[in-house]
């Protein structure tokens, strides 16, 4: 990563800092607005899953460069409970009421690149990209 | 920030200004079931035109809010979702299922009117 920040993610406020802080990074990037607020929706979800599951935590947001392509990067880590089965977590919640409704196969969706490493007792990091879409 | 509630005719408005916080929006629930009974309302409607991000919790919210309402005897239209965030809640699955939605103020203005007045006849 080129450079990165790092919000502390600790109360509700801290989520629409977070977003915010995504949408100026995507905009200097040159993201389409329909991608900025995808950004920002993303950011949101995975900030939210922080707050409720694990209390506390962090999204670092950080600007990446990969063979002539730039993106933004979103992580989401924390030291919280983690999560026991990712292939239940990545179910889709709202269509099939099987997933655990953490928004996270939307999330996914939405992202280019997502990856989830989760350890029960230990946390869960998120990590996800967006590239620069280059008409 | 808290929520604007105006009282038009049978119908209340709130308009949400960008980036609410939790505490804001579950306030303007608690505002809205009650004012729907103080101005015996027949109709709410809810301008979103200036959301920006409308997430998982947002859609919550706003649905429970508008099924509240219906149960103190009053219809809610939620107007005024931006394009771009119609596509996002579509991409991460979220629905409005069963809530009416205006383009914006004026149509939302306009259903309300033929649903409330429907009932009266």
């Amino acid at each position: 990563m080129d450079s990165e920040i790092c919000i502390i993610i600790e109360s509700v406020s801290d989520i629409i800092t977070a977003r915010e802080q995504g949408r100026t990074i995507g905009k200097e990037l040159g993201f389409s607005f329909t991608d900025l607020t995808i950004i920002a929706t993303v950011i949101s979800e995975v900030a939210r899953n922080i707050l409720v599951f694990a209390k506390e935590g962090e999204i670092i947001l950080g600007m990446t460069r990969q063979g002539g392509r730039h993106g933004i990067v979103i992580i989401a880590r924390d030291r919280g409970p983690g999560i026991p089965d990712i292939p239940l977590a990545m179910q889709d919640g709202y269509s099939t009421r099987k997933g655990l409704g953490l928004g996270l196969p939307g999330v996914r969706r939405l992202m280019d690149e997502f990856e989830i490493i989760s350890e029960v007792g230990k946390g869960t990091t998120v990590t996800m990209k967006k590239w620069v879409y280059q008409t | 920030m808290e929520v604007p509630i105006l009282k038009q005719g049978d119908f209340l408005i709130a308009t949400i200004q960008a980036a609410l916080t939790d505490a804001d929006l579950l306030k303007l629930h608690y505002a809205l079931v009650e004012q729907v009974g103080k101005h015996r309302s027949k109709g709410v409607i809810i301008d979103v035109t200036a959301l920006d991000v409308m997430d998982s919790f947002a859609t919550k919210t706003l649905r429970s809010l508008a099924h509240m309402v219906r149960l103190r005897g009053a219809e809610t239209v939620i107007c005024g979702i931006q394009p771009e965030v119609a596509f996002t809640m579509v991409q991460l699955g979220l629905t409005l299922e069963g809530i009416s939605t205006a383009l914006d103020l004026e149509e939302g203005l306009a259903l309300l009117n033929q649903s409330t007045g429907k009932r009266e006849a």
